[in-house]
């Protein structure tokens, strides 16, 4: 079976050990986490892991089964690029002077409509959220003048299918 | 308005356990865990705390109480060493679904993260191996933290649980009140069974000509055995179990075919290769049932009752999963089923065992050798209990030859260590299992490598007048290590020859009755007068050096391609 990436979400109660056992699972299998984000989620209380992984079909259903086995998981569930919508954020930073010997600068961060995150005297920090292709050429447009520092996130995610988390949640208690 | 007391979370944890039914658990004390104690002093004509000689064997203490009598084990243990120790029972009862909750002292709150004295991070050593923990810091949250704990130990698939407490909150005060718990919103114990499924299974059943059943510890967990019982008599379908599915059909029983898996009977394991449909109950095909799972029940339909989802299709792909509790999916799926024989299908079985019977079995039972078999001694022990004693069994050659030999007549008779492997395992796993059945002969199955990872539990069979028989099978080496390195690593006994002290005189220097047997005309008396003993009886018996078990399927190798010798 053909390796692909998936994003797997995670719904479970807030909980501090959790991160703890969810990592567990994918460290014990040597699956390589490409992304990974926790957050809040629409409901209270419930906090939202967003796990990118590159595996089979067959082995992240495995992977979902190990998930939703541990006690504070709501729901698990694993998606194909074209069943969410999702993006990053990566922050560059570039020592100020180079915003005046290179032109070239301005016209990438025109180009891709980044934000000016902040500029003094020092330095500047331009931002992008977008696809991970799209930072990656960024990247690649600016790496040749200096970068001083770059970051990105894990990666967000929407499905576009409901995730009915509250329906789960008022069932059990029911 | 509940009715409240003020009380210190120390009492409270003891309150807990009482309210929860525990008349019986065990630990070993220590400074983070010291007004745990003092409160275990006070209720101790309601609870009994015994005290074992080392953390681990609490743990299997509680294993052993779980799995005979059904209850939740539990175990006590102070922070730092006394917590890590403890690491290993919950390995195993994790791996065999076993319900135990244990608690552990830990350093005060405001100490947490700072290298205290005795501080470990149990929560996260103990995370990959427990099926819920948690830290309590706070007195007030300590009884719901243990009704929760309770809850999801035994719910659903059974596991253990580790509650740690900090020493601040065993000494601050709350307003005590104890409710159990019924629910927990994110979790599930047993899911929804799909009936279209228990429908499509029993279509499946009722068209096979070729079925066979394997059973797994999920019947005895779910309390299943009658109605496993009543399908495998009406659908007339041979049935071989897992190591620890083992008791859950009487020995007897004439659709019982044996066991499964590396060291399991030569019928089941050739025929899993030959049957038109597996149907797996309670059992997760382990690599130690399975084999090379590439050669494995190829030509087979597969049916899988389970309480687990995850289990679905993680070894084995399934064409029918009946999810649930195996009580009641069983007892759905039996409505559906036609009755049935297959007479020349269980002949089949039956074939094999003659096989196996010459060419292994007859060699055990009835030696021409002079050194003294495993096997007989199993027998033996089936004699002087009329095939109605609790075994359990350490993990080494003579743990197989006591589930390949041993005859059970009721369930939650075999405790073993399945999953981990524990060697240690049985002698303080006996100690819970007497507890547990107090009524039962609880007898030990022990080699002499295992014997000496846990005797010094001998002391606490000694300070608690336990009636554990211990049988020791002394062979001089770590016997099923050293048959690997004749079979595999070219005779090179590295490591696995045994210089042993005396036992009997060790058995006797902790007070209990002791016999030394090398002679095979002596050996039935010792065993008859170690099972009328009041008391607890240690038996040791020496064995055959270099004996071997068989069948065997070599690690990598196809079930079908089991050895006879
Ligand atoms: C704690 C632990 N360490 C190591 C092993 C590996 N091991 C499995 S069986 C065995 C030999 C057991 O020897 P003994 O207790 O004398 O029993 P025998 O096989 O001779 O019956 C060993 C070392 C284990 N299962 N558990």
């Amino acid at each position: 079976m053909e390796k692909k990436l998936y994003t797997i979400s995670v719904y479970s109660e807030n909980n501090l050990g959790l991160l703890n056992r969810i990592s567990t699972i994918f460290v014990k299998r040597h699956i390589n986490i490409e992304s990974l984000t926790v957050s809040a989620s629409e409901i209270e209380n419930v906090s939202r892991f967003i796990v990118v992984v590159n595996m089979t079909e067959e082995a992240v259903k495995k992977i979902i089964g190990q998930l939703e086995k541990q006690v504070e998981v709501i729901q698990a569930y694993y998606h194909t690029d074209d069943e969410i919508i999702f993006t990053e954020t990566a922050m560059f930073k570039f020592k100020s002077d180079l915003l005046f010997e290179n032109p070239q600068i301005q016209n990438i961060i025109k180009e891709n409509n980044m934000n000016i995150v902040t500029v003094n005297r020092t330095f500047f920090i331009v931002e992008k959220a977008g696809r991970r292709h799209e930072i990656d050429a960024i990247y690649d447009a600016f790496a040749p003048f200096g970068i001083a520092q770059f970051v990105r996130s894990g990666r967000v995610a929407i499905s576009k299918e409901a995730m009915n988390i509250r329906k789960i949640l008022g069932e059990i208690v029911q | 308005m509940k009715k409240t007391e003020r009380i210190i979370g120390a009492e409270a944890v003891v309150r807990s356990l009482i309210a929860e039914g525990v008349d019986v658990a065990y630990g070993y004390p220590g400074g983070a865990i010291m007004p745990i104690y003092d409160e275990l002093y006070k209720y101790q004509d309601q609870l009994h705390h015994v005290l074992t000689r080392h953390e681990q064997g609490a743990t299997h203490a509680a294993q052993g109480f779980a799995r005979t009598s059904g209850r939740v084990g539990v175990a006590f243990a102070t922070s730092g060493p006394g917590a890590t120790n403890l690491i290993t029972g919950i390995a195993d009862a994790q791996i065999d679904s076993t319900p135990m909750v244990c608690i552990t002292g830990q350093v005060a709150s405001h100490l947490l993260g700072t290298d205290a004295f005795q501080e470990t991070d149990v929560i996260s050593i103990s995370s990959p191996v427990t099926k819920w923990n948690v830290q309590v810091t706070k007195a007030e949250d300590i009884p719901a933290a243990i009704a929760k704990a309770f809850y999801i130990a035994k719910s659903g698939r059974p596991g253990p649980v580790l509650i740690d407490i900090t020493k601040d909150a065993q000494l601050g005060e709350l307003d005590y009140s104890y409710e159990k718990c019924t629910v927990v919103r994110s979790y599930k114990p047993i899911p929804e069974t799909n009936i279209e499924k228990v429908k499509e299974a029993a279509t499946l059943i009722n068209a096979a000509k070729k079925p066979m059943i394997i059973f797994g510890q999920g019947v005895i967990l779910g309390g299943a055995e009658s109605e496993l019982k009543a399908l495998v008599e009406k659908a007339g379908i041979p049935s071989a179990w897992t190591v620890l599915g083992l008791s859950a059909l009487a020995t007897n029983h004439p659709l019982n075919v044996g066991m499964v898996g590396m060291h399991g009977h030569y019928g089941p394991n050739k025929l899993t290769n030959e049957c038109d449909l597996l149907i797996a109950i309670g059992m997760r095909f382990d690599d130690r049932v399975t084999g090379d799972l590439s050669k494995y029940a190829k030509q087979a339909k597969v049916i899988h009752f389970d309480i687990d989802p995850a289990e679905v299709d993680k070894n084995v792909k399934t064409d029918v999963a009946v999810i649930g509790d195996s009580k009641d999916t069983l007892a759905k799926v039996l409505e559906f089923i036609d009755e049935k024989e297959h007479s020349s299908w269980l002949q089949e079985f039956r074939s094999f065992d003659k096989i196996e019977f010459e060419k292994v079995i007859n060699g055990q039972l009835n030696p021409t050798k002079e050194g003294l078999t495993m096997g007989e001694v199993l027998q033996g022990i089936n004699k002087a209990t009329h095939d109605d004693a609790v075994i359990v069994s350490d993990v080494g050659q003579h743990q197989m030859m006591a589930v390949r030999y041993a005859n059970f007549t009721h369930t939650r008779s075999n405790v073993t260590s399945g999953g981990l492997g524990t060697m240690g395992f049985a002698l303080p796993a006996a100690i819970g299992a007497k507890m547990g059945a107090p009524s039962r002969h609880v007898v030990a199955i022990i080699g002499d490598g295992g014997f000496q990872m846990t005797c010094q539990e001998l002391g606490t069979i000694l300070q608690t007048g336990t009636a554990v028989k211990i049988v020791v099978l002394n062979n001089e080496f770590l016997g099923m290590v050293r048959q690997w390195q004749q079979l595999f690593f070219d005779k090179r006994y590295a490591s696995t020859e045994m210089i042993n002290p005396n036992f009997v005189k060790l058995a006797e220097a902790y007070s209990i009755p002791a016999k030394k047997i090398v002679k095979r005309e002596d050996l039935q008396g010792a065993i008859d007068e170690m099972i009328a003993c009041e008391t607890s009886y240690f038996l040791e018996v020496m064995v055959e050096k270099e004996d071997n078990v068989f069948p065997m399927v070599p690690t990598g190798s196809s079930v079908s391609d089991i050895r006879l010798e």
